[in-house]
Order: structure tokens, then C-alpha cells, then sequence
């Protein structure tokens, strides 16, 4: 299982080459070989969510994809968000809401969002808590998550 | 030189938190994302048997593969002891303790065997996987209510009793007039925080020190036991905070992977990472909460309560950790909650069973004892014909019979409450949900044949356990304020609250003050983040060190700018004059440049702007509050619908509302997934069936309601001077309990639920039974 193939992985519009095992799952080779650990890990089995990512604008659960089937496609990240210092209007809706306490989960909520807003931004309030109910957090009680996600969603749209 | 009219006032605000913007960029540093060149990784070779004699390990393939540098097991640990406990620890439970790896015996599925340390994780879990472990499988005790067996030869399942009591039961129970009995169970759940277990241990042979990074909740404890565990000096043992994934109580205890990492990196001398995965996390990590009540309460005919008996069996699991005693010790002793209770009687019988070893789980015993006492209470009201709400109002210890002393202890503490009106916050609850409106709409509903109905249930919950916490607090030259703490951050915002009371005292803006947390080369002692402490211990301690701090820039100013201290006040880190409206003003952070250490001839001690504050505290506070569940049950499926949920809750004082209504509401969210969907189930061997977040179901945002918090500040703690309470748990504390009434009455079927969680099959089962029931009514 140790033969390595050489591939390309594009992680916020950044080329990073870097050689891997056909096993080694994407969400590890972001983290470990592309240095990017802002996405975590929290079940490896695809429930959790945690290590949502964008693969070509779609989530994606990280933990379930191999890196090698990432290869040319566009990878984006939570540190893809913020525009230097300043927040973009999903991570403000987060702090403003109190969407978040440990963190841990954040990240992956806030990738699912952005995949989702992106590709239906008129998104209605019961689809909307179906997708938020595809990850786990166990900090908030989730309602706050909701109430961030409306403002964020609210926002984007006037814009 | 313009400067503010007013301070900015902090405390009592819902600021945002200091800790968000690193953690929604994506640039917090959690255990998994530590690395250190060089670095091992270590994978954990688990028994696969319940129960069984360890015959042989057989790790020649292990060793043999490519990438592997070590394979351990007993033999090459046999020098590092059992893991001791950190908290009630009670006569009798040693020959329990935990090593870090089984010797002779495996005593749950999950026990660590073996280890392999490899290059790479992939590689090591490869390894693993090639360990034989020959295990002879003895019959497994599965049910702590089953007949105690032998844990070893000579050495019972059942290590101890313990007994809490006052007042003469005998007496009340043979005189009552009615007594109404009750035997209820909590089902085996846990914290299940999203971060599971990491650390990661490097040795620096040039300074001689073993540091360990992952640390969490205890550092300076662990610390602690580290150093007395490895035989060295607790100096040259530092252990490293970084962000926390959620605490719940199960996070930051010492477990026998912590020490691996340790002993391994000291031995090989290379830095040794250990990244637990889910599987592990759900049977390694400790479980909580599984315990049955024998219950019976002796009334008089108007309801009042004239004694409580109760006898606990209590599932320990494999061994015993850290937490010794703690969960049974909490459940006895917080038993009888807000009610005068002339009488009382309790015992917890801790049992050893062949699972998964348990700890604490926020608001442990509580959980468990609020569910079992408020379902007594509904017993009682449906007993004598009564209202629910109306026995229990006949019960409340009343405002002015506070403090309340309960001639229990725990947690080596007397049980004192210090201050409370419940029957106030229970008025005010109710009154939020328009309680008589309320249950109107429900007989109308239920009239159409809905399956709906609510649930009351009260709790005194129990916050800020001492005997002390120490903060210093340094105002540098540049203005900015470090405020080092012994505690410990679990994701709850501490840092945000204690720069809110750091801000308000000094004089500065939150936002200007860098807090410091489970450091230990940063600070020497400290008592970490568990049983919602932190805001009253360390919030209390910041408020001592900023206060000094305080007194210290004000003698300097008043020196400098040549005006008496009275005259002078801190005003968003600027020394102003308050008996002119302009005048010289001096930053604080010019201020701590006059105070060098070589200034105008002060000694070493006197230099810097900088104090400390130690709190200590003999007697923990009590919080209190009310839960009000409204549920809709589906006749078909047996699915629960909470349509709406409140908590009231009184905190004393709140620091930051907003954190504060968080708590309670992940807390509750929390409760609700041990009320209805989560529980950790064994096959009749022993093997774990709850090994994936697909079998351990947790609640997702489609189950979890609005939670209404209602936080009142009506009884403020005596006991600090800002009357601080805690908020941690009080969210979880009483869902069971008030979930369990609404469901009971959704069914009109009272004392209906007794056993939690209340899976969709109990409650087909009791569906069908409500049927039936009302069938025969009818016929």
C-alpha cells in the first residue's frame, strides 16, 4: 500500500504537488500535505461533517474522498473566506449569532453554507434546515447556526 | 486632549466573543493539527473481547514491517503505575484503577493491549492490525443490577457503598401517608465532543523537559500526575492548551494514551503524536450517566414530602478513572433538589461491568437524580389526585429559608445553598409559556386526537467549586493586558468573560486584554475547567488581580502626574483626572515603561504593572432553574417533536448574556440527544454496538427546537462579591426529567416513561399500551 503517485492538488487556487498513497484520503492530504488545517477531522466516516470542503463549488465530505480523485479540481477551504482580516458576511453572521462555541465543527458548517448559498441562494427555511442537519455540532444547540445562516443568506442577497 | 465622558461598561453585555475570529478563519490550532519534525505516531491495539485472560501478544509482524519502530505492551510499561483519581475518591476503589495497558486481564472491548509507533499513522494503524492478541474469553457482567462477580480473585464487582442521609426515614416512612415508589433508569451516553482525544509529547533533551500538547480541562493536575507517574520532577513537565474541541467532561482527563505519549517520546526521544479516531473515541473515551433508582418518597396527604429513600445501582464500567466516586457521589447528594426534604436516606451501589469505563458528562448525577426526583414528583401529584405544579410548590424550599444548609456533602464540600427563590423563577417560567393558555390549547388539541403535552421540571444545579483559582494580570509597555490564568478553556469563552471583568475593573477595553489558559509554564497552580467553575473561581481571581493592578497604576499616576489617587480613574486604559475635565492624562502602557525594574530605585518585586489575585472558596454556589418541554409524539412512528422548550435559569450575575444563553441552549440540545436518541448499546458478549456516529445517533439541527432561555439574576451569590454563578450545565441538567412529563402527558399515561433514552421502540411500546388503556376506558 506504500506505492506513491504524484498529483496535483489546487487548494485555494493554489498549486500544491505532493505525492500520496491511492489511499490517503483528500481530508488528509489537505491538512497534512498541503499544510491547510483548518479543516478537521472528526469521524472519518462521512456522518459528522466536520471536514467539509468545496470540491469544484459542490461539499464534499473530505474524509470519504481519496486526494488522488481530487486532482484538477478546484479545492476550496475555510481559509478561502476571509478577505485578509476581514471577515466575509458568513463568518460575521457566525460571531454575531453566537454560531459557534468550541469551533471545532465551524469550518465545516461554514463550507456547507457557502456551497449551498452559492448554488441557491433563494434557499427556503425548511430545505435550509435539511442541509444544516447533514453536519454535527455539539456545542450550540444549532439554532444559532440557523440564525446566522438566514442573516449571512439575507445579506448575500441584497448585495 | 479629548478623551471618553463615560467608561465603557463591559460586564453584563452580550459582546462578541475574543475567540471567534481565529477560529472562523480556520487558524485554530486544535490537538490534530500539532506536528513536530521528526515525530512518531502511535496507533492503540484494543481488546476485542468484553471479558477475557490476556494469553499472548504476538507482535513479530508488527516489528517486521517497514516504517515500524516500536511495538509496546504491560511488559514494557510494568514501572509506570495505575492512573489515580482526581476527585472523590472513595475507600476500596484503588485495586480499580486503570493502567495503561491490560497485564493479565481484558475488562472491556477498547482496553489498550498493545501499542505500535511508526513513521507515518497509515502505517502504524497497518502494524496494528498485525498484532496477534490471544485472548481467552471469560463470561462478561454486563448490568450493574445483575449479582456482583469477581473483578480479580478476591476483589468484588461491587467495591463500595456509598450512604448520604439525614433525619430519621424510618420514622416518616412508617407514619406517611402515602409513600409512592419508583424504579427508573438513565440510559449509557457521553459528551461526545467533535475533537476526539489527541496528544502529542516531545522531549527536549536540552532543557531537560517532557511537554505534552492536546492538554485540556486539568492541566496543572495532570501535569501534575505526569511527573509523580514518569518519577520526575513536576518542573520539568509542562503541558500545552491549545484549542479544545468541547469538554463535556470527558475531554482533558487522564487517560492511559496521555501517559503512552509521554513514556514513549522520554524513551525513544522523539516527539510521539496519538490521534484518536471516532471508533476509538465511543469505546475508549470515558461513557456516562447509566444508572437505575430504587425510589420511594413518604407524603403527607397534601403532597408534602416527609422523607426520600433511594438506592442506586451505579455502572462503572471496566474501571475506575479519575473521576473515582464523582457521578454517584453528585447524583445522591444533589437528589433532592430544591425541595425541603425533612428526611433522607441514599445509597449508590458502584458496580463494575465489562464496558466502557464512565466519568463525569455535564451535569453529572443530576441529570440523572433531577430525571428520577421530578418523575417522583409527577408520581406523587398523580398518587393524590394533585396538580403537578401544585406539589411541587408545596415542597420549595422558600426564599427566606436561604442559605440552606442540606446536611449533605459533596465533592468534599458541605452542601449549603447560598441564595434562591424558586418558587419566584418557577412563577416566572411558567408565566413566559402563558402556562393556563397553554394548557388549555393542549386539552383542545388533544381533543383532536393529537398526541401533545408538556413537562415541568426544576433543579438546583451547583457551580464554582474551589478551594481556589490564581490570575495574574500585566499590562505591558505597549498597553496591552495578559491575563494568565490556571484554568482551563473547553470552547465555552472564558477568555471573552474574563477580559469582560478584567476590562470593566482595570479600566480597559475587553478587547485589549490577551488571555492566557492551561499554560502550565505560564503560571504554577491552577484548577482548570470543570463543574462550571471557571466564570465564578477565575472570573472572581480577575477581578482581585485587576483590581490590584488597578490600585498599582493609580499610586504610580497620582506619583507622576502630582494628584491624589481619589482624584484619578482609569478610563479605557488612560489615567484621567475625574475633578477636571481636561488635564494630563498617562496610558497605562506608559505608565508600566515608568515602572521598569531599574525606575527610581524599585526592587525586582515592586516592577512592572502587574498584580495577582487568588480566590479561595470552602463552599461551591447554587443555581437554579426551570425546564418547560412541550411535545408532540407521532402515533405511527414513535417520533418526539419538541414544540417548544424553556429554560429559566437564575445565574446570579451575568457576565455575558449572550455566552450565557449559548450554554444553556448546546447544553439542552445535549440533554435532548440523552433523552431521545443516544445510548451506547452492548451485545449480549459485551461487544460495542454504538462504534460510529451513524450507530450513536447524536441531534442534528432538524431535531433541536428554539430553545427559550430566560435568565434571571434575582439571587446573586453571597459567596463572591460579584455574585457569580455558574452556567455549564444547568442547560442539560433537567431535560430528561421535563421530556419524560411531557411525553407522559402527551400520552395521558402518567408515570409512563421510566427508562431514558425514550427511543422511538419505548415508545411504540407505550403508544400502544396508551391505547390499549384508552380502548378499555371507553369499552
Amino acid at each position: 500500500m506504500t506505492e506513491r503517485t504524484s498529483i496535483t492538488l489546487t487548494v485555494n487556487e493554489r498549486a500544491y504537488a505532493i505525492s500520496v498513497e491511492p489511499r490517503r484520503t483528500l481530508v488528509d492530504a489537505i491538512r497534512e500535505d498541503c499544510g491547510q488545517t483548518g479543516t478537521h477531522i472528526g469521524c472519518e466516516h462521512g456522518v459528522c461533517g466536520a471536514c467539509t470542503v468545496l470540491v469544484d463549488g459542490a461539499p464534499v465530505r473530505s474524509c470519504l474522498m481519496f486526494a488522488v480523485q481530487a486532482q484538477g479540481k478546484a479545492i476550496r477551504t475555510v481559509e478561502s473566506l476571509a478577505d485578509g482580516d476581514e471577515l466575509n458576511p458568513l463568518q460575521r453572521a457566525f460571531m454575531e449569532h453566537h454560531g459557534l462555541q468550541c469551533g471545532f465543527c465551524t469550518p465545516g458548517f461554514l463550507m456547507l453554507v457557502t456551497g449551498v448559498l452559492e448554488r441557491h441562494p433563494e434557499i427556503g427555511d425548511e430545505e435550509l434546515i435539511d442541509v444544516l442537519s447533514s453536519n454535527l455540532c455539539r456545542c450550540t444547540g444549532y439554532q444559532n447556526i440557523v440564525k446566522a445562516v438566514r442573516a449571512a443568506a439575507a445579506e448575500l442577497r441584497r448585495r | 486632549m479629548a478623551r471618553p465622558q463615560t467608561k465603557t461598561q463591559h460586564i453584563g453585555r452580550s459582546l462578541p466573543r475574543l475567540e471567534d475570529r481565529t477560529l472562523l478563519t480556520g487558524r485554530g490550532r486544535f490537538a490534530a493539527d500539532i506536528s513536530f519534525p521528526g515525530q512518531l505516531h502511535m496507533r492503540v491495539v484494543r481488546s476485542s473481547f468484553a471479558h477475557g485472560r490476556l494469553r499472548s501478544i504476538d507482535a513479530r509482524a508488527a516489528l517486521a514491517t517497514s516504517g515500524v519502530y516500536a511495538v509496546w505492551a504491560a511488559a514494557d510499561v510494568a514501572d509506570i503505575p495505575p492512573i489515580d483519581f482526581r476527585l472523590s475518591r472513595v475507600a476500596g476503589l484503588e485495586p480499580y484503577r486503570q493502567r495503561l495497558f491490560s497485564t493479565d486481564r481484558v475488562r472491556y472491548v477498547g482496553e489498550p493491549v498493545a501499542a505500535v509507533f511508526a513513521e507515518d499513522p497509515y502505517l502504524a494503524e497497518d502494524a496494528a492490525e498485525l498484532v496477534a492478541v490471544e485472548i481467552e474469553e471469560l463470561p462478561a457482567i454486563l448490568g450493574a443490577c445483575d449479582d456482583p462477580g469477581e473483578f480479580e480473585p478476591g476483589l468484588s464487582t461491587e467495591p463500595a457503598i456509598l450512604r448520604k442521609g439525614y433525619g430519621d426515614a424510618d420514622a416518616a416512612f412508617a407514619s406517611a401517608h402515602t409513600i409512592v415508589a419508583a424504579t427508573l433508569s438513565i440510559g449509557r451516553h457521553s459528551g461526545v465532543p467533535l475533537e476526539t482525544r489527541g496528544a502529542i509529547a516531545r522531549y527536549d533533551a536540552a532543557r531537560d523537559v517532557l511537554e505534552l500538547h492536546g492538554a485540556a480541562k486539568v492541566p496543572h493536575w495532570n501535569r501534575d500526575q505526569i511527573a509523580r507517574m514518569l518519577g520526575r520532577r513536576p518542573a520539568s513537565v509542562q503541558l500545552y492548551e491549545g484549542h479544545v474541541g468541547g469538554g463535556f467532561g470527558i475531554r482533558g482527563e487522564l487517560y492511559p494514551e496521555d501517559l503512552l505519549v509521554c513514556a514513549a517520546a522520554l524513551r525513544f526521544e522523539r516527539p510521539v503524536k496519538w490521534i484518536e479516531d471516532r471508533r476509538e473515541h465511543l469505546i475508549a473515551a470515558n461513557h456516562s450517566r447509566q444508572q437505575q433508582h430504587h425510589v420511594r418518597a413518604a407524603v403527607d396527604r397534601e403532597g408534602v414530602i416527609l422523607a426520600l429513600e433511594d438506592e442506586i445501582f451505579y455502572d462503572q464500567g471496566g474501571y475506575v478513572r479519575t473521576h473515582a466516586a464523582t457521578v454517584p457521589d453528585l447524583a445522591v447528594a444533589m437528589l433532592p433538589g430544591p425541595y425541603r426534604v425533612p428526611a433522607y436516606r441514599a445509597s449508590a451501589r458502584i458496580r463494575l461491568t465489562n464496558k466502557t469505563p464512565c466519568g463525569t458528562y455535564r451535569a453529572p448525577g443530576r441529570f440523572e437524580s433531577t430525571f428520577v426526583r421530578e418523575r417522583l414528583m409527577d408520581a406523587v401529584a398523580e398518587k393524590l389526585d394533585l396538580d403537578r405544579i401544585e406539589v411541587r410548590r408545596r415542597n420549595l424550599i422558600s426564599k427566606e429559608q436561604m442559605p440552606y444548609a442540606r446536611a449533605l456533602d459533596t465533592l468534599g464540600t458541605e452542601i449549603i445553598l447560598d441564595s434562591g427563590d424558586y418558587a419566584g423563577l418557577l412563577g416566572k417560567a411558567l408565566a413566559a409559556v402563558e402556562w393556563p393558555a397553554l394548557r388549555r390549547e393542549i386539552v383542545n388539541r388533544r381533543k383532536k386526537g393529537e398526541l401533545v403535552g408538556a413537562g415541568v421540571a426544576l433543579f438546583v444545579e451547583k457551580s464554582g467549586l474551589g478551594p481556589f483559582d490564581e490570575v495574574k494580570i500585566e499590562v505591558g509597555g505597549d498597553g496591552a493586558v495578559e491575563l494568565i490564568s490556571g484554568s482551563a478553556s473547553v470552547g465555552q469563552g472564558m477568555e471573552t468573560a474574563l477580559a469582560q471583568i478584567c476590562a470593566d475593573t482595570l479600566g480597559v477595553d475587553y478587547r485589549d486584554v490577551h488571555v492566557v489558559h492551561g499554560q502550565t509554564d505560564r503560571i504554577e497552580r491552577g484548577m482548570g475547567a470543570f463543574a462550571s467553575r471557571v466564570t465564578v473561581m477565575t472570573g472572581e481571581a480577575t477581578r482581585l488581580a485587576a483590581t490590584a493592578v488597578r490600585a498599582k497604576a493609580l499610586a504610580a499616576a497620582a506619583e507622576l502626574l502630582q494628584t491624589p489617587v481619589g482624584a484619578l480613574d482609569v478610563v479605557d486604559g488612560e489615567v484621567v483626572r475625574t475633578d477636571a475635565a481636561a488635564g494630563p492624562s498617562i496610558s497605562l502602557g506608559a505608565l508600566a515603561q515608568t515602572l521598569g525594574p531599574t525606575a527610581n530605585g524599585r526592587s525586582p518585586g515592586e516592577s512592572g504593572l502587574k498584580a495577582g489575585g487568588c480566590f479561595e472558596s470552602r463552599h461551591m454556589n447554587y443555581p437554579y432553574g426551570v425546564h418547560v418541554a412541550v411535545t408532540r409524539i407521532d402515533r405511527a412512528t414513535g417520533g418526539v417533536t419538541i414544540e417548544r422548550y424553556l429554560v429559566a435559569y437564575d445565574v446570579g450575575k451575568a457576565v455575558n448574556p449572550m455566552l450565557i444563553e449559548g450554554q444553556i441552549a448546546g447544553g439542552c440540545a445535549q440533554g435532548i440527544g440523552g433523552t431521545l436518541l443516544e445510548e451506547f448499546l452492548y451485545d449480549e458478549r459485551g461487544e460495542p454496538l454504538s462504534v460510529t456516529l451513524a450507530d450513536y445517533l447524536m441531534p442534528t439541527a432538524r431535531e433541536i427546537p428554539q430553545i427559550d432561555v430566560l435568565i434571571c439574576e434575582d439571587a446573586p451569590s453571597p459567596l463572591n462579591p460579584m455574585g457569580l454563578k455558574g452556567a455549564g450545565e444547568g442547560g442539560a441538567n433537567a431535560v430528561g426529567a421535563a421530556l419524560a412529563a411531557a411525553i407522559d402527558d402527551a400520552l395521558g399515561l402518567p408515570n409512563a416513561v421510566t427508562e431514558l433514552p425514550i427511543t422511538p421502540q419505548r415508545l411504540k411500546r407505550l403508544i400502544e399500551e396508551s391505547t390499549l388503556r384508552r380502548t378499555s376506558r371507553e369499552a
